[in-house]
């Protein structure tokens, strides 16, 4: 059934010096076309990418760390920022104090101030008053007296009379 | 089921000057996909991979995990190209053959290239004149010769005899498994073809052995560029 000469595949080829160079030749061309073509450009864009992934890693790290530090001083700046506004208020409430106090101080001297015035009005406003009231009472009695002792009074007499009487009433006052 | 080889014996006059036609097509066309395959992978690059780039990509990682497995990447990664180019180009060597086989007029046409010991042979001894000269041109003249005598001297013969067996052996152990599952296959072929029943019998184990066999052309595949590194990593890395 089976041909015994199939145990002998092949068996005349020996080692044949033209397959042997031919081989060689061949994949001496194979492997120098194939590197040209193939291997360097596809080495290349691995060693692109790798040198890429390295380069990213390093820039996403680096921008890590400025992350970090611009959280660190946007915190700084926070903190800073929040003392300067307590120091405002504080500053601010301060000053309403003390202006209310001067404010009251002012408003208290103003008060005497007025006070005062008004007082020396009324004093001033007194005196006149009194002084109108001497000139009045010396005419009106001046008057009355003359009615009553009109015929009996010279001038001069009358004159001497109205004066003393004025001092007693300036002395009784 | 004769199996000739498409010979040409003696080309111009030089008598020890043969070629199987067979041979020199498979290896051509073995070349071409691998390199059809690379330049269409590497194609329209790109820093955020897409489809093909990816695997292409996935590839390259790959060996270059191999590579670093036997010796520091730094010394290790001008030999990417030529390990990639090696494993793609036994890989799909090793599977040319599982698809079919192709004759004409009597002679056996389509197969896997690295099924003839030929073949494989001289990629073996490329590798090991390659780890040679890398070893003379990284570690110098005198390195190079200083290992052959660490770390005792009386190891001499032992090494220069290893040096041909890890020649032998690599090229071998690629042809061997390819050579045996083609043979398997053709057996395969032939008891299908043999009549109905045997087809209805032969069609699992055929099935089964096809898909081993593109699991030995990977193993395969992997193994010589594994040895191949380590053989280089031997020759041009420091004391380890």
């Amino acid at each position: 059934m089976l041909d015994p000469r199939l145990f002998i595949l092949n068996a005349e080829i020996g080692f044949n010096a033209g397959d042997m160079i031919v081989q060689l030749v061949m994949f001496v061309i194979l492997l120098a076309l194939i590197t040209k073509f193939a291997w360097r450009p596809l080495m290349n864009v691995m060693q692109e990418r790798e040198e890429h992934i390295a380069t990213e890693i390093d820039s996403a790290e680096k921008n890590r760390q400025e992350a970090e530090r611009l959280m660190k001083e946007a915190q700084d700046e926070l903190k800073g920022t929040r003392a300067n506004a307590q120091k405002i208020i504080d500053d601010a409430r301060q000053t309403a104090k003390s202006e209310e106090a001067d404010m009251i101080q002012a408003a208290k001297s103003e008060a005497e101030r007025i006070k005062e015035n008004a007082r020396q009005e009324i004093e001033q406003e007194k005196e006149r008053a009194v002084q109108a009231l001497q000139e009045q009472v010396g005419t009106l009695s001046v008057q009355i007296a003359s009615k009553v002792i009109e015929k009996e009074l010279t001038v001069d007499e009358q004159e001497k009379l109205i004066n003393e009487y004025l001092e007693k009433v300036g002395e009784s006052k | 089921m004769d199996h000739g080889s498409p010979m040409i014996e003696d080309v111009f006059g030089i008598s020890w000057l043969d070629f199987n036609q067979s041979n020199v097509l498979m290896t051509f066309v073995a070349s071409v996909i691998v390199f059809l395959i690379a330049v269409i992978g590497s194609r329209n690059l790109q820093r955020k991979p897409t489809g093909f780039q990816n695997f292409m990509e996935w590839v390259v990682d790959f060996v270059k995990g191999m590579i670093s497995s036997t010796m520091d990447w730094k010394t290790g990664r001008q030999f990417l190209p030529l390990a990639i180019t090696l494993l793609m180009y036994i890989f799909i060597a090793n599977i040319l053959g599982i698809m079919f086989m192709v004759e004409y007029n009597g002679d056996l046409w389509w197969k896997s290239p690295t099924a003839d010991p030929g073949v494989t042979l001289t990629l073996a001894v490329m590798v090991v004149a390659l780890t040679h000269y890398f070893g003379v041109k990284l570690k110098g003249g005198k390195g190079y010769v200083k290992d052959f005598f660490s770390p005792i001297p009386i190891l001499f013969p032992l090494k220069i005899v290893e040096e041909f067996a890890n020649t032998l052996t690599l090229g071998m152990r690629l042809y061997g498994n390819i050579f045996a599952g083609e043979v398997l296959l053709a057996l395969l072929v032939s008891l299908m073809a043999s009549g109905a029943l045997e087809a209805a019998a032969g069609f699992l184990p055929m099935l089964l052995w096809q898909g081993f066999k593109l699991f030995i052309s990977g193993i395969q595949a992997f193994i010589f560029v594994m040895l191949a590194m380590v053989y280089m990593s031997h020759k041009v890395s420091h004391d380890h």
